[in-house]
Parts: C-alpha cells; structure tokens; sequence
C-alpha cells in the first residue's frame, strides 16, 4: 500500500515543476479532464441530490411556516389579521398586540412565574440527576439493575394521570396556588429520564482520571465537582433541555394546581386568557405566543449541538 | 459498533452461509446457483432469477435479528472494559469501594421520587377504590370503600370504550405518521449539503421547541375558517375543521406530528451519522437503492435507536393533553374528540368525580406500563447492559 502511494507521489511531486516551466497547456489537460470526469460523475448524481435539497429546502419552509405566521401574525395590525384575504406579508407592522399583551393582563409577572418554574426544575433536576447518575454507573452495589429498571419505569408514569393525587398532596402541603405545586412535580418527573439519559455522559469520563485524581490526593467530593462535573456539563445542558421545555410548557398543572391565585399563573394560562373559543382575540393569542416561544428557541439554539450528540450518545450508549 | 468491528471481510469469507453482511451479493447470488445445475429437471432460468433476489434480503435481514445472540457478547466484552468493577477486584477504582456512598448520591432522587411520583401512584390507585367526590373532598361526608365500583362503573359506560378506541387509533396514527416522517427526513439530512440541511434543522428544532400551547393555537389560527390561510389556499370558504370529530382529530394530528417529529429526526440522523461511511458507500457500490439501504442496513442498524424513539413516541403520543384541549376546547363538540387525559380531567376537575377520574388514570397507567414492559423485553433481547 504504502509503496504505490509513494510511487503516485514522485510524480506528483515533479509535476508542478514541469507544469511551470515546460508545458502550461499540457499540465492544464491533466486538471481539466479530472474536472470533466469530476463533473459528469456529478452530474449523474445531481438531479437526485438537486431534487433532496430542493426538497429539504420546501420541507424547511413548511416546517417553519407556522411559527413564521405566528411572528407575522403578532406584528399585523388588527385589521388584517381579521381581514378574510389574509396575506403572508404585512406593510405596516405594529407593536400593538404586544402592547395589548403586557397592558391588559400581568403578563409580565405570568413570564417571571414561567421562569422562575423552568429554572428551578432545571437547576434542582440536574443537580440531583447528576448525583444519581453517578451513583449507578460509577459504583456497583446491590439492586443496582433494579434500581435502573425502577427509573425507566418511572419514566413512563404519565404525569398527568396523577394530577388528581397530586393536587390533594398540594393541598395538604399548602402548595396549592404557589409555584412549588408547579415546581415539585416537575423535578420528580424531569428526573428519571435526565438520570436515564446522563448515565452516558457519565460512563464517557475515562475512569483513568479517577484513579489519577486520587493518586494526586483528591477526596471523593472533590473529584465529583471538580473533575467529574465539568466533563459532564456539557450532557447535563443536553438535558436540562427536556426539563426545562416540560416545566416552561406545562399547561395541564398550572390549570389543575393554581387555581384562584391568578398572581401565581404561568404563561401557558395567561395565554388563554386571550383565547376565547368564540371571538379569540388572535393579534393578542399570537403576540402572547411569541414571547413564550422565543425564550425556548433561544435555549435550544444554544444547546443545539449539544442536543444532537447528547441524543446520540445517550440513545446508541 | 462493534457490531460492524468483527464483521467478517468479504474477501476473506467466501462461504454463502458466512454473508452476514448486506453488501456481499457474490455470496448469497452464488449459493442458489449450483443448486439448479444440479438438479438437471429444474428448469434453470426462473430459478436463479426469484431466489436470487430473494437470498441476499434474507442474508440481509440476518444482521437484524443476529446482534441479539450474536452481538451481544461481543459488545459486551468490548464494553466491559470501561467499567468499574468487572475485571475482578484488582481493576476497581477508588470510587467504586462505595460503601455507603452510591446511596449518598442517590438518596436526593430517592427522596423525591418516592415522595411526588411512587406516593401518588398509590394515592391514584387508593382513590379509585373509594368514593371520593365534592362531598368527601369538603369533609362533608365520610369516605367509602367502594372496592371495585368505580372500575365497575367506568367499564359500563359506553363512551370510556369509545374514549379509549378512540385514544388507541389516534396515539397510533400519530406514532406511525412521526416515525414515518422523522425516519424519511434524517435520511434525507444525510443527502444534502450544509445549506439545505441547517435550513431544515434550525425549521425542526423552531417546531420542536414551540410549547405545546402556543403551537396549538398557531394551527387553529392557520386552519381557521374565517381568518386563517390554508382554507383559502385550499380554496374551502369556510369549513371548519374543528366542527367534524374526524377533521379536529386530523388537525390535532397534523399539530402533534409537527411538533413531535424534530425529536425523531435529531435522533436517527445523530444515528445514522454514527454509521461508519464505508458501509453505506460499499451498498451503494453494490448498487443498492435508498430504500433498499435503509431496509437492509441502516434499520438493523439503528435498531436500538428507532426502538427507544418509537417508545417514546407511544408514551407521548398516548398522553397527549395539551393539543386536544386547546385545540377542541376541551373535547371537541359533546366530548367527540376525547382522548383518556382529558377524560379523567373532566371527570375529576369540572364534575368533581375525582374517584373515577383516578380509575380512568390507573387504565392509563397499566397501559403505559405493558408498554414499558415491551420496551424492556426488547432492550433485554438487544443485549443491552443496564
């Protein structure tokens, strides 16, 4: 193998020589005729990749349309919104439904409540998921396996099949109409998949450095923070990201749990309020929409990356 | 992986019967031709020309079913290695003398798990063998037992069959139509250039992190009769999709695909990529079509993966909450597109029959948990360590 390379490269290595000071024409010919036959093996392939980006592209356009109409939709004046021709263009964007939005209802305060809900779960979750995945896939004790097993099942457990126990375990805690009834249940159900999933993330950190961060004398916290933890972050961010879109979405809670304190709503509820089945106030449902949307595209821009191998780490194991 | 690693080179295994590998037509194409010269009645020509086709698809599905039995070991002995405490007491590392410290770690979770998901399991099956309404909740009237009367109760009435079949078809529809969507997109992301690609996945990942809320309304604001522009490019005036209990349920569909598909493309695409090159490259070679390729090696391939994405697609799917009650307001017209959740939510929220709503979840959650049962078995025949 290595003498036909060696072979193509005398050659190869001359050729630029007599390329410049002997024959410019002929040296050309080489590099055109690898184009043409570059280009007609391309072109074979072409109408079939040409025909997969178009339709990527159309697909993207899809895709994204919705959110498009949303965006213009909360720019529109209200006259156009409601208007039966409607166009995909506006001319005269306006910020009134956005206006509307922060005036009529404390949507302002309802986006804090979102927050601090999505935040808190993220922040607990990952810190004690962190914990528990380290516990499984670094040591081996008993019931392990089944504690494993335990969790995927867990994992299952319908969230909102629970609702009814779940809201006379609020009540009895004095959780009801407070943002601990939306918090706490989160971080239970956010956990078990956040464990299931950094165990991978966990399992990647070379067990070398374990036993060279103790031969230097590390004790085992110390190790866990300041080595373990750095080198799963970037697994731990993957994650949170299904936490934090199930707390910053969660509709059904916020309906059951904060009931007469509307102080203590979420932007999912606030939100409906806009939307009244019969004569929705659509400029206002779309400008609401937007800003409870943009906060999670920004999250998942960021961790986008991340996102893809975290899936494929977590998933192929 | 390892799986491809100790693959045998189809040079170096020329025996038919050693073909695991989809891309070795030789071999099986081989095999079957000898047979009819053997035989002198045969007649010779049709014989090669259906067993041909057919022999490399059955050598082809071999790699899917073999990395059970025969992957298995293998990708366990590779994995082994990795792994605290397997090569005998001498390989253990430090952290792996645990004691009483993995229990450290873990009793955080414990805790709340135990206390806000195992307690409301039982709570939830508790309070679907009692009498639990308004009147209990107020302490008005005492609590009965009322052991199976709720199930009874339920059974008996006609329309949580109809719920339930109702729930059933439409959970599946939206399973297959995502995994049929995601599958074909993540192939289609590995055929393009950058361009096209960023442009697609930036689209999936807008779709993917819409909340449910926001995107339910979305969709009702395009498919709306008076204002919204697919009925006018559709040219329909002003049908209503949401009148009709099949229309509402195809548009709760469609805004469910929408919105659930990104997580399947993200994550077969992150699993094809994952594929070494060489063999997709080496079945193209070999002439194989696109359909072909991803029949015959990319899907064994990706099995372990497609089961955990169409697991959770069951799960998601089955549960959904959040598109039907915004998008039928709350059931559709006189409770036609209904689905479990929001069943037991109307009957335990607004008609304060918290009992039977209870029972309602409990169905739920055995159902949710046969399937967890099959996700296990399968995880389990993988060969897949916990």
């Amino acid at each position: 193998m290595s003498s036909v390379t060696s072979g193509h490269s005398v050659p190869a290595a001359t050729s630029p020589e007599t390329r410049n000071s002997v024959r410019p024409p002929g040296s050309a010919k080489n590099p055109v005729r690898r184009s043409v036959r570059n280009l007609v093996r391309r072109s074979v392939r072409r109408p079939w990749r040409l025909a997969a980006e178009v339709s990527a592209l159309l697909i993207a356009a899809v895709v994204a349309f919705p959110l498009y109409w949303m965006v213009l939709s909360a720019f529109k004046p209200a006259g156009e919104i409601e208007s039966t021709r409607p166009r995909p263009w506006t001319l005269s964007p306006t910020l009134d439904s956005f206006r509307r939005v922060f005036e009529q209802q404390e949507f302002g305060r309802y986006f804090l409540n979102s927050l601090v809900v999505a935040v808190s779960v993220v922040v607990a979750s990952a810190l004690v998921a962190f914990l528990a995945a380290t516990a499984v896939t670094r040591f081996r004790f008993r019931f392990r396996t089944t504690l494993l097993i335990m969790f995927l099942i867990a994992q299952m457990v319908p969230i909102e099949a629970l609702t009814i126990p779940l809201f006379f375990q609020m009540r009895d805690l004095g959780q009801l109409n407070t943002l601990g009834a939306l918090i706490l249940p989160h971080i239970a159900f956010s956990l078990p998949f956040a464990i299931w999933m950094l165990r991978g993330f966990v399992k990647a950190v070379p067990e070398a450095l374990e036993e060279a961060a103790y031969i230097d004398g590390a004790s085992r916290t110390r190790f866990l923070w300041q080595i373990l933890f750095p080198l799963v972050l970037p697994g731990l961010v993957a994650t949170s990201v299904f936490s934090f879109i199930s707390a910053w979405n969660d509709f059904l809670f916020a309906k059951s749990f904060i009931i007469s304190d509307t102080s203590q709503s979420t932007l999912p509820m606030a939100l409906l309020v806009f939307y009244k089945p019969d004569d929705p106030d659509w400029g206002g449902v779309m400008a609401g929409s937007t800003v409870m949307t943009i906060p999670v595209l920004i999250f998942f821009v960021l961790v986008q990356r991340r996102l893809v191998s975290g899936l494929g780490g977590a998933v192929k194991d | 992986m390892s799986r491809m690693t100790n693959r045998p080179l189809p040079d170096s295994v020329p025996s038919p019967g050693g073909g695991r590998t989809p891309k070795e037509p030789a071999g099986p194409a081989a095999a079957p031709a000898p047979v009819p010269a053997g035989l002198p009645g045969a007649a010779p020509g049709p014989v090669p020309g259906p067993a041909s086709p057919a022999s490399p698809a059955a050598t082809a599905v071999r790699p899917a079913a073999g990395p059970g039995p025969v992957g298995s070991p293998s990708s366990g002995a590779a994995r082994r290695g990795t792994r605290p405490g397997r090569g005998g007491p001498g390989r253990r590392s430090p952290l792996a003398r645990g004691g009483w410290t993995p229990w450290l770690y873990l009793a955080p979770a414990l805790v709340v798990i135990g206390g806000l998901l195992v307690y409301p399991v039982y709570q939830l099956g508790l309070i679907s063998f009692l009498e639990y309404t308004q009147a209990q909740v107020s302490g008005g009237q005492p609590t009965t037992f009322q052991g199976l009367g709720n199930y009874a109760a339920l059974f008996r009435d006609e329309q949580f069959w109809q719920v339930l079949l109702a729930t059933v078809v439409f959970a599946a529809a939206c399973v297959v139509s995502t995994l049929a969507v995601g599958c074909a997109l993540a192939v289609l992301l590995t055929r393009v250039r950058a361009v096209p690609r960023l442009a697609l996945m930036l689209a999936a990942l807008g779709a993917w992190a819409t909340p449910a809320v926001t995107g339910s309304t979305v969709w009702l604001l395009l498919f709306d009769p008076d204002f919204g522009p697919v009925n006018r490019v559709l040219g329909l005036g002003d049908h209503s999709w949401t009148y009709d209990r099949y229309s509402a349920f195809a548009l709760v569909l469609l805004e469910v695909v929408w919105c659930s598909f990104p997580f399947v493309m993200v994550t077969v695409y992150a699993g094809i990529r994952a594929v070494p090159s060489e063999v997709l490259e080496a079945a193209s070679l070999d002439g194989a079509s696109q359909w072909r390729i991803w029949r015959s090696v990319l899907a064994p391939m990706l099995r372990p993966i497609l089961v955990v994405v169409t697991i959770q697609s069951v799960i998601w799917d089955f549960k959904v909450f959040t598109q039907i009650y915004v998008m039928t307001n709350g059931g559709g017209i006189a409770g036609q597109n209904l689905v479990l959740n929001v069943y037991a939510y109307q009957k335990a929220f607004a008609s304060s029959q918290y009992s039977l709503g209870s029972a309602i979840g409990v169905v739920m959650l055995l159902i949710l948990l046969a399937v967890t049962l099959v996700y296990l078995r399968l995880l389990r025949r993988q060969g897949e360590e916990l």
